[in-house]
Parts: C-alpha cells; sequence; structure tokens
C-alpha cells in the first residue's frame, strides 16, 4: 500500500512515519505528477494559506479533485483540514470543498492558547480513546449530511469522515498513538478492495 | 516528534508548532504592509523586528524589541503566526510579547543582548522561543533552557550565505560525531561542548536535535536557500534579503518555491530568473570581530 504525504510545507515527514509505523509505503509528493500510483493521500498540518499558495500554483487543485473523484482517500489534519473542507471562515478563503463542513481558522486563539487533551473516538466500529494535540487549531463549525463525526471534544466534533475523505483538527502525528493514521490506512485498503 | 520522554524539553505543542513551520520560509518584517507582502508569497510565518539587520548594521545604536503598535498591527494583518525579536536575557521584553499573544518569540543575537551572561528561562513562559546557535554546545544549551526550535545563526544582515553554511555544518557535524562516542566518551564531550549530558545522550542516541533545526543569517536568494535544505536545514529565516532586495515580492515567492522543490534543479532555475536585485552583500570575513552580531550568545 503506497500513501502519499503532500510535501509542500507543513510536519509531513511525521506523517510518513506514522503512515510507515502502519505498514504503510509513505512517497512525499511535491508535484501532481507525482500522485500516479498511490492508493491514498495525507494533507498534513502546516499553514494552510501557504499549503493553497503552493498548491494552486503546482496544479493541485484539479489534480486533488479527480484524484479523489476516483474514489482514492485523503486524509487531512489541522491545516490539511482548512484545504479539504467545503467552507472556510476567519477569514473566507478558497478550499478544494472535498468533504462538506465548514471550517473556521485559529478559532480556539493564538499559540498561546494551544492546548493538549485526550478525547473518545469510533474507530472501525471500536470506542478508543485518543491523545489529541491542537495547535492554533481550526474549529469543525458545522458538518454537512453524510458527514460522519468519529470523535468529540467539548461536544464539538474533532474528527470526521464522509466516504473516502477524513480530517482531524488536531495533530495525531505528534504522538505515538496510532490510532488515527491505522483508521485510515484501513480506508485505503477498503478502497483498494473496492476498485 | 522523537521520543523525548524524561526529557526536560519545550512543550510538545510548542515544538510542534515548529514541525507545522517546516519546508516554509519564516520572513522578517518591521510594518503591516511588509507583513502582508511577506503573506501573499507565501511565508509560513512572520518575524517582526524594528528594523531588518542590515539596517542595524548601518545605523547602528540598540537594536531592542519591535514597538508594541507594529507588533499588534503586524497581528492584525496576517493570518499565519507572528513571531517577534526579543534581546537576549531580556525577559521582560519576552514578558511583553507573551501578553500580546504573539506566536513564538525569538531570543535574538541580532538585537543588543541585554544580559552578557545568561539568556531567558524559556519555561516560565506559555508561548515557544526560538534561539540562535552556531554549534551543537550552544544548541543544546538553548533546548536546555526550553527553546522549542533552534536555528543556526549565520551572520545577519550580511547577504552573506557562508556562516549560515559553516553554522549548519558545525550543528549537524557535531550530531553525527555524537553517534559514534562510546558511552564512557559522553560525559567528557559533554563537558567540551558546554552542554547538559542528559541532552548530549539523547542526541548520541536519536541522532538528531530534540526540536527542529532551521536556518538563518545571510539567505539572499533562492540558490541560498536550496542550498541550506540540502545540507539539512528543515526551514529557512530571510531577514534582509527580502526587503533590501529591489522586488520583495517577487524574491519572497521565489524563495517560497525554492525551499519547498530545493532538490528540484529546474525549479531553481525557474525561480530564480528576472528577480531584480539582491541585497548588497558583505564579506564577511572582512568585520572585525566587534561588528559580528554571531558572537553574542553564551
Amino acid at each position: 500500500m503506497r500513501i502519499g504525504v503532500l510535501a509542500l510545507q507543513g510536519d509531513f515527514a511525521l506523517h510518513a512515519r506514522a503512515l510507515a509505523r502502519c505498514g504503510a509505503e509513505a512517497v512525499e509528493v511535491r508535484k501532481p505528477a507525482e500522485l500516479e500510483g498511490l492508493d491514498g493521500l495525507v494533507i498534513p498540518g502546516g499553514e494552510s494559506t501557504t499549503l493553497l499558495k503552493l498548491m494552486e500554483a503546482w496544479g493541485f487543485v484539479a489534480a486533488l479533485a479527480e484524484f479523489h473523484a476516483e474514489g482514492r482517500p485523503i486524509f487531512g489534519t489541522c491545516a490539511g483540514l482548512i484545504v479539504l473542507a467545503r467552507e472556510v471562515e476567519n477569514p473566507r478563503q478558497v478550499s478544494l470543498g472535498l468533504i462538506d463542513v465548514t471550517v473556521e481558522r485559529n478559532a480556539y486563539g493564538r499559540q498561546r492558547e494551544s492546548f493538549e487533551a485526550r478525547g473518545q473516538a469510533r474507530l472501525d466500529g471500536r470506542p478508543a480513546t485518543i491523545e489529541m494535540v491542537f495547535i492554533r487549531a481550526p474549529r469543525i463549525r458545522r458538518l454537512g449530511p453524510g458527514v460522519e463525526s468519529l470523535a468529540e471534544l467539548r461536544g464539538e466534533s474533532v474528527l470526521a469522515r464522509q466516504g473516502t475523505v477524513l480530517v482531524a483538527s488536531f495533530h495525531p502525528e505528534l504522538t505515538d498513538d496510532l490510532a488515527v493514521h491505522r483508521h485510515f490506512c484501513e480506508l485505503v485498503r477498503r478502497a483498494r478492495v473496492a476498485a | 516528534m522523537a521520543d523525548t520522554d524524561g526529557l526536560r524539553i519545550a512543550d510538545r505543542k510548542h515544538i510542534g508548532l515548529a514541525e507545522m513551520l517546516k519546508g516554509g520560509v519564516i520572513m522578517d518584517v518591521t510594518n503591516a504592509e511588509q507583513a502582508k507582502v511577506a503573506e501573499d508569497a507565501g511565508a509560513a510565518a512572520v518575524m517582526a523586528l524594528e528594523r531588518v539587520p542590515a539596517d542595524i548594521r548601518k545605523e547602528g545604536g540598540v537594536a531592542r524589541m519591535s514597538p508594541v503598535r507594529k507588533i499588534k498591527e503586524i497581528q492584525q494583518a496576517v493570518t499565519i503566526p507572528v513571531m517577534a525579536k526579543a534581546r537576549i536575557g531580556h525577559f521582560v521584553e519576552a514578558q511583553i510579547l507573551e501578553a500580546l499573544g504573539v506566536d513564538y518569540i525569538d531570543e535574538s543575537e541580532v538585537l543588543t543582548p541585554a544580559d552578557e551572561a545568561f539568556h531567558i528561562d524559556k519555561f516560565a513562559f506559555r508561548i515557544p522561543f526560538v534561539c540562535g546557535a552556531r554549534d551543537l554546545g550552544e544548541a543544546l544549551r538553548r533546548v536546555g533552557e526550553g527553546a522549542a526550535m533552534i536555528r543556526t545563526k549565520g551572520e545577519a544582515g550580511s547577504g552573506n550565505i557562508v556562516e549560515a553554511v559553516r553554522h549548519m555544518r558545525a550543528v549537524l557535524g557535531g550530531i553525527r560525531r555524537l553517534t559514534t562516542l562510546p558511552p564512557e566518551e559522553l560525559m567528557t564531550e559533554a563537558k567540551n561542548l558546554g552542554a547538559p549530558i542528559e541532552l548530549v545522550r539523547w542526541v548520541a542516541k536519536a541522532g538528531t536535535l530534540p526540536v527542529p533545526n532551521f536556518s538563518a543569517g545571510g539567505i539572499a536568494t533562492p540558490a541560498d536557500a536550496g542550498l541550506m535544505m540540502q545540507l539539512g536545514a528543515e526551514a529557512v529565516f530571510v531577514g534582509s534579503g527580502i526587503f533590501k532586495s529591489s522586488d520583495p515580492a517577487k524574491r519572497a515567492k521565489a524563495i517560497v518555491q525554492a525551499t519547498t522543490h530545493f532538490k528540484d534543479a529546474d525549479v531553481l532555475a525557474r525561480v530564480s530568473e528576472e528577480l531584480g536585485e539582491a541585497m548588497p552583500g558583505i564579506e564577511t570575513s572582512k568585520l572585525a570581530e566587534k561588528d559580528l552580531l554571531q558572537t553574542r550568545g553564551w
């Protein structure tokens, strides 16, 4: 199983390490042509404005729409969530719109307000307690119909999935807890079987 | 992030913010307009300071923390992280920056030191610090004080990459050397480095710093950014190099592209075209010891 990690900017190396620990082959992606032959893609944490500018400059917007339409799973954390969301607020900005959620950027505050927490998740039908690190994190303000919340914190969804698109407002890749990456690898495995 | 259980270092969420900046460019800005230019060009963060290093060098005088009003204007103007510089040892400038909600403090040799012997106790703050280093010992002393990110110092405001290269090679070479030493030699090595033994042992085992390692001081072109990334920097700081060039917006964009595609010579060649004039450089070997910024820090 080959899973790409968008390596334009951000903590892509940590995602690659987590995927490798789950038994996947992780591949850094800097150009759309490198999406060829991948079974899934992770869009890492980073700065969403920087990521979007680099994605637009290199034609990733159309390439990822196609990647998604082909049924290949995509997982976005923090900035990756912002990039994948249908609607982005504070400020409004363009995004790929591959998952029907509304996201508010920097919604907990600045770095001084960044925090860690433990939360309950439901992954592949099993409840799990997972470590969550929130860094200048976005908040998921609206879940569209067809979007399933997989974990909540203080009554708000922090991990959600619609079909083959998985998003988290926290950073599982900063912890040694592989539960969320395992869940994504399972999504990728199932998508391969379906294809 | 590397497994740092048992080490007393900065919080994971603070080291985590540095992780998020990897592969990015952090640009020095003195006001809101420059911050906007930086953000539009794709900067991963901006660094607020009173004057860019080239001007500090030219004009002299005491270089301090940026005026509070300027920092607030910059925070209003952009959504990316805003860092700001405090003088070495000036923990009250740091307290003010924390109160303003700055995202990262750079305890920086570019400003005039406030203390000739001691750095800030960075564990006492709720926001993270980045500090400069010229070699592994200096890097580990700063990590031991709570820095969540290291940047090699280079020679700020020089437009000359040679010092940045020297410092990056010194830090990474120092790490490689540690990994080859038998355990009985580590205590003497810690003494020679002037670094905490726990961190020396950790680095010897892990083969990396426990916090991200970025490059600063002298980056003026896309090729400079590519060089530092290929040498092993995880992101770059660009100070005078952008706003002292003839077309800051264009150069800023080019350096962002070069930092992402640092291994791709075709991209580096393309973004290096039609950039206008780079900032004028200084032959750093001709600078008198007293004019060097990199020697500040203890």
